[in-house]
């Protein structure tokens, strides 16, 4: 009987797939933790969304349902659907990040009306704020699924 | 062909898939609905601690600031000896206070006698503090409480995207048995920007950064929501007429 050729690794091989599932595993827990985390501080602080981080939101939130997709069963190609988001998402949050610290100059910022995304509407330790937390976030996301797809393709 | 040796693949590769996650015992689906769970969890009491120490801050400015709550000079409806005193901050711009407007009159309506409501007003809309102007001018001819309910009435043929076109508005104020020439002639006087001040200044205070904001006899709704409105105003009703 030929063997399956993609699934082939089989049982020795199991080590690389068990490390690939915590990868995506802990990129989802970081996209559940960030979506929360977002969804408090709109919908609980009541802290107005700027318009970049709307798009930041849009390609967080889809990762909280797409990820668990390639969860059960593993598979390994979630990074494929995923990482697309978790790039544009980091791509919006480094420019906002730099609008914030007033690297990127008044003239194309996108937000003159409503909340200007510049605007740090929360400081901790003198230098944490939501753009920075999103920055971060979609960092390590990107990071993890690198790293799953390298591990998956051992 | 196919699905059976799938079936016979899915075997030796399923323990190491669902059963066991390599670091223990534990199954990844235990650990991600262990995570999911915990997750919800902590929004959910972190929504709530967050809310309740919210509301009682505002309970406790409040109580700190009631004497900014009861101006003199802010418009006053229904009977003066009322022993429940509803005190609103709102913006003629704002599309919830229009709504809520009917229901305090409701609330006025089915309680008579019981209720005194007092007006402050915090213009947050880009060119509202135009339209508090007319208003404070209509006070002058004795016309506050009609020329409030008129604009309230046609509030969407002068806001717009929540800007205000004053042009737009001084049409509702026709029929009113208002003096509109007076009406604008007064509307820029030095007293009636001071009272706009001083209910700038409250509601900073007070810490009214949305309307409307509601004080019964001196407390904060726990939340915003008609209910809550409700409920307070009738356990003040409750305490005051039992």
């Amino acid at each position: 009987m030929s063997e399956p050729a993609p699934l082939s690794s089989g049982v020795p091989a199991s080590r690389p797939s068990d490390a690939a599932w915590l990868l995506v595993f802990a990129c989802w827990l970081v996209a559940t933790s960030a979506t929360l985390g977002a969804l408090f501080f709109s919908e609980v602080m009541e802290l107005p969304p700027c318009t970049l981080c709307w798009y930041q939101r849009i390609f967080m939130f889809p990762l909280v349902l797409v990820l668990p997709m390639g969860l059960f069963p593993f598979d390994a190609r979630v990074v494929r659907f995923a990482l697309p988001l978790a790039l544009a998402g980091w791509l919006i949050s480094i420019f906002q990040v730099l609008l914030v610290a007033g690297w990127i100059p008044e003239g194309i910022r996108p937000c003159s009306q409503g909340v200007p995304c510049s605007e740090v509407q929360i400081e901790w330790l003198g230098f944490v704020n939501i753009p920075l937390l999103s920055f971060l976030a979609f960092s390590t996301m990107n990071a993890l699924l690198v790293a799953a797809h390298v591990r998956s393709r051992r | 062909m196919s699905r059976k040796s799938k079936r016979n693949h899915a075997t030796p590769d399923a323990p190491a898939q669902q059963a066991a996650a390599p670091s223990g015992g534990i199954s990844r689906r235990t650990l991600f609905v262990v995570a999911a769970l915990a997750l919800l969890l902590a929004f959910v009491s972190g929504g709530l601690f967050y809310r309740s120490e919210k509301a009682q801050a505002a309970q406790r400015l409040a109580a700190q600031n009631k004497a900014l709550l009861a101006s003199a000079h802010s418009p006053s409806y229904g009977n003066a000896d009322a022993k429940v005193h509803i005190v609103e901050f709102l913006d003629p711009a704002c599309e919830t206070c229009a709504v809520f407007y009917g229901h305090v009159k409701q609330l006025m309506a089915d309680n008579p006698g019981r209720i005194r409501l007092s007006v402050r007003h915090v213009p947050l809309h880009e060119g509202s503090e135009h339209v508090v102007r007319m208003l404070e001018s209509a006070r002058a001819q004795d016309r506050y409480w009609e020329a409030l309910a008129a604009l309230f009435a046609a509030q969407d043929r002068w806001t717009v995207n929540h800007r205000v076109h004053p042009e737009r508005a001084w049409p509702a104020l026709e029929g009113l048995g208002l003096d509109l020439e007076r009406v604008r002639r007064e509307m820029n006087a030095a007293d009636i920007a001071a009272r706009m001040e001083k209910d700038a200044s409250d509601a900073r205070a007070l810490n009214v950064t949305k309307t409307p904001e509601y004080f019964v006899n001196g407390r904060p709704m726990p939340q915003f929501g008609l209910a809550e409105l409700q409920g307070l105003v009738r356990e003040e009703l409750e305490i005051a007429y039992r």
